[in-house]
């Protein structure tokens, strides 16, 4: 049996944007339909392992009622105006195409009857669909969508066509495999690393070894002696006064650039480089992105994470900024019959996407080609055609399928640099980032701390709440966050220190540092409570319900009840089969789904060990449940593991990691043996779930930690914590 | 120059003898289904055999293969039928994919040498090998289904 994988695997083109040599009748931008009734399918949004390249089409198939079997896959063209906005990131795939696709293939399948009918000279309503044919059962006539699909371009689009009725999708929530897999499990080039072009060299950039550092001087000659060596030279990336997008980060001004034939030649000339380093003076950015302007001053010094963690015990006890107060805090503590509080503290964490960061360029005079894995062409766009000084017209550029991204790669300023690297060594060059460069470069997730206040009358309620967070160079506070709407007396307030460490999105922003924080913060008050950490949240959660305190809490306390009531039943929460087991519950909200997440420990080798885990997801429609299920399971064992392992340190301004061999990525046999997910099964709108499972399981693993230890994990990662009591 | 034996091809090539393996398949020859992932041997993304053995090709000095037998996941099986492919397919392993290939290459010696590997035997075998997509639950199960289709094949 052919299956749909090798079929759509032998049609698919290497060059995105190609079209085959048969006629392609373009129907809308996502449909193309050939005389033979192949349809293609266009995937509008980059892949970076959230299987959007067979989700998002599987949407169009279904409206479109055709044969998902026979459908062929490709990668669209960057192309707002017929593909949308095209970004990868805060879990928005389904939610923000979702409609659109399912609109584009009932509009297709409307032109298809419409076209079918004035052949037929039948009326429209007379002929229907099923699977690529068109029906007209009265005159017995049948044909396929490929004899009509040119006579339906020719039909004016028809707007508001009926959609169909959950109920009735044949495609859209039944598991369908992953359109890549053949060429994945065959080592086919997919990759922006792997992409070749004729002519093209490699070009590599020298980093400065530390933040707060530039190059004052170099000599190149040593280098320059090296075999497949082309040119050295430095080059600038913003001029100054550049005006950034909210996506345009600069971690280090200046390039130094080794360009050569081969990356091993260009990765062994780097180390010839002489190069004097100077530090850093204070620097002015402006930033512009997210309509609005503003002036950022990065520091200059050379940071140490002991000195981080100093200053922010030093902010924690000044006064912070008010983010939101319910009812009257400072009273309901002053009177509280017992308060408790405690501080949480996470580390920067590296992305570490597995394809480093790299980006293929090939910028003449007058254009501009590149290619390469980026979560948001259309973020960078715009700075490119601002920094080359080319019309958008004239630039192109190309999304292969990424090597991982968790938000690191919709910051294009490899991008940048690689375009301005081809237009100075006038070739095409793909500019490669070692695994050094990658984990040094910055962009990190954020330094955090938060401390928790819980105040409780004599008879143990809860009657005032407090978080007070900070970071650097961030808070990660979420105001109008579950409890927000639950306590009567609540107050949060933020604050930050500015680094020159560069932050950026990481697999759930704020939210993986939040989840854990208040997370475990929860089950300790409910311990204190004398409740069931469960039955905790949802007596919270009722009271959110039926009388919210406060205005514009982000949550819908039902939903997110429903997912700790369905890891209850599932995890068999309370059965005393379960006891050998220590185990930790936690759950979170964040865009715009539901998670809660049980995860069980036992001692193996003297060592606690998540041996298995429970999930209940809400995301409203599960588009591809298999796929779906995936993506949970590997995002508890990613949050297993950066809650446990993951930590980027700083001495003197260079990070103290490396490579994998300083920085510990969570490895086979500390993933559990079986992750359990359960959806709540409605009729919603799908929402994302690249980041919503990841965050609550920092919650569930230090909380299933107290149960195994009998100690309390505040700081991440709890490796360091666990080696202790290991010495004790 | 060196003569290489890659995937039961020869290739005369003008390389330096110290480069590694890794960059020779990938920017030399253009076998780019072994990726890079940190040059230093600690995620497994670069395996490939040699003479059956599974070696980190970007810390394997080209001239450490020159009369060797090199298999690279290109060239694992003609048909992309091996067990392993199969099983990765039906259980849809891959989210991002990078890692995958040298997770296969890591396996395929697992499984030749143990017919039918228990989860431990797994977890030991495959710890070179980092997937930051956290597949390896799938992986587990694909490799033990691969036993099963590998078992199935000798026997019908």
């Amino acid at each position: 049996m052919i299956s749909f994988t090798w079929l759509s695997s032998f049609r698919y083109t290497d060059k995105p944007g190609d079209t085959d040599p048969q006629q392609w009748n373009e129907i809308n931008g996502y449909i193309k339909i050939t005389q033979d009734n192949t349809i293609k399918i266009l995937n509008p949004n980059p892949e970076f392992g959230q299987n959007v390249m067979t989700s998002l089409p599987m949407i169009v198939a279904e409206e479109l009622d055709v044969d998902w079997e026979k459908v062929v896959v490709e990668m669209g063209p960057h192309d707002s105006v017929k593909l949308g906005p095209q970004f990868t990131g805060g879990s928005n795939s389904l939610r923000m195409y979702w409609k659109p696709l399912r609109e584009a293939g009932a509009a297709a399948r409307q032109m298809l009857i419409e076209a079918t009918a004035k052949t037929w000279a039948v009326p429209v309503e007379e002929v229907t669909t099923k699977a690529g044919m068109l029906y007209h059962e009265k005159s017995g006539k049948s044909g396929t969508y490929g004899e009509f699909a040119s006579k339906a371009t020719g039909i004016p689009v028809p707007k508001g066509v009926k959609l169909k009725d959950p109920k009735d999708f044949k495609i859209v929530r039944n598991s369908k495999k992953n359109v890549e897999g053949l060429k994945i499990v065959t080592g086919k080039p997919l990759f922006g690393l792997d992409y070749k072009h004729e002519g093209m060299l490699i070009a590599m950039i020298e980093h400065p070894p530390a933040f707060g550092m530039k190059f004052k001087s170099f000599d190149a000659s040593e280098t320059l002696k090296m075999p497949g060596i082309k040119d050295v030279f430095s080059l600038k990336m913003y001029e100054d006064d550049f005006e950034q997008a909210g996506f345009d980060t600069r971690t280090f001004n200046d390039l130094l650039v080794v360009v050569g034939k081969t990356t091993w030649e260009v990765m062994n000339a780097r180390k010839k480089l002489k190069v004097t380093w100077e530090p850093v003076s204070d620097t002015k950015d402006i930033i512009a992105g997210f309509g609005r302007k503003r002036e950022v001053i990065v520091p200059a010094g050379l940071e140490s994470t002991d000195t981080h963690l100093e200053k922010m015990k030093e902010y924690a006890s000044k006064p912070a900024q008010e983010l939101r107060k319910d009812g009257d805090p400072e009273t309901a503590f002053k009177n509280a019959a017992q308060i408790i509080e405690r501080t949480y503290n996470a580390p920067f964490l590296a992305h570490n996407c597995m394809e480093p960061m790299n980006f293929f360029a090939h910028v003449t005079d007058d254009k501009a080609l590149l290619v390469g894995p980026l979560q948001a062409p259309g973020w960078t766009e715009p700075t490119l055609s601002k920094v080359l000084k080319l019309p958008p017209e004239k630039i192109e550029i190309q999304m292969t399928r990424m090597g991982g991204g968790f938000g690191l790669r919709a910051y294009g300023h490899y991008l940048v640099e690689a375009a301005l690297i081809s237009r100075q060594a006038k070739a095409p060059i793909k500019l490669v980032y070692s695994r050094e460069d990658d984990m040094t470069y910055g962009i990190y997730r954020p330094m955090y701390t938060a401390t928790y206040r819980a105040a409780l009358d004599a008879n143990k309620n809860l009657v005032a709440f407090h978080v007070k967070g900070g970071g650097i160079p961030e808070n990660a506070i979420h105001p109008n966050r579950f409890p927000a709407g639950a306590v009567d007396n609540y107050l949060a307030e933020g604050w930050a220190i500015p680094s020159n460490i560069t932050i950026g999105a990481f697999r759930a922003p704020r939210s993986n540092f939040n989840a854990a924080a208040e997370q475990s913060f929860l089950d300790e008050l409910a311990e204190t409570m004398g409740k069931d950490p469960i039955d905790l949240r949802l007596e919270l959660l009722q009271r959110a319900k039926q009388n919210p305190v406060g205005k514009n809490n982000e949550y819908d306390a039902d939903r997110y009840a429903g997912v700790l009531k369905l890891v209850k039943e599932k995890s068999g929460w309370n059965n005393p089969e379960n006891k050998k087991y220590k185990r930790g519950v936690a759950a979170y909200f964040c865009h715009n789904s539901y998670v809660a997440h049980v995860v069980d420990m036992v001692e193996r080798n003297g060592q606690p060990y998540v041996e298995r885990g429970f999930s209940a997801v809400d995301c409203g429609i599960v588009v591809n449940p298999d796929a779906a299920t995936n993506m949970v399971q590997g995002a508890v064992v990613d949050g297993i593991g950066n809650a446990l392992y993951g930590g980027l340190t700083h001495k003197d301004g260079a990070a103290v990691q490396k490579n994998f061999s300083q920085y510990r990525i969570i490895r086979f046999h500390e993933a559990p043996k079986k992750i359990e997910v359960h959806f709540v099964q409605n009729d919603i709108d799908p929402t994302g779930l690249g980041e919503p499972p990841f965050p609550p399981v920092f919650g569930a693993v230090a909380n299933a930690l107290y149960q195994s230890t009998g100690k309390r994990f505040y700081n991440q990662p709890f490796i360091s914590q666990l080696k202790e009591l290991s010495k004790a | 120059m060196v003569t290489l034996n890659i995937n039961n091809k020869t290739y005369n090539l003008e390389v330096d003898a110290a480069t590694p393996l890794l960059w020779v398949l990938r920017d030399v020859i253009g076998l780019v289904g072994t990726k890079y992932g940190c040059g230093v041997a600690q995620c497994g993304a670069c395996v490939v055999h040699l003479n059956g053995e599974a070696v980190r090709s970007c810390v394997t000095k080209v001239s450490r293969a020159v009369g060797q037998k090199v298999i690279t996941i290109e060239g694992l099986s003609e048909k992309n039928d091996h067990p392993l492919q199969k099983a990765w397919l039906e259980l849809d392993v891959p989210q991002c994919g990078y890692c995958q290939s040298g997770q296969i290459m890591s396996a395929a010696v697992l499984l030749r040498e143990n017919k039918n590997p228990t989860d431990e035997d797994i977890d030991a075998a495959m710890a070179g090998n980092i997937c930051r997509c956290g597949t390896y639950l799938r992986i587990r199960k694909a490799i033990h289904l691969a036993a099963d289709i590998q078992q199935k094949t000798k026997n019908g």
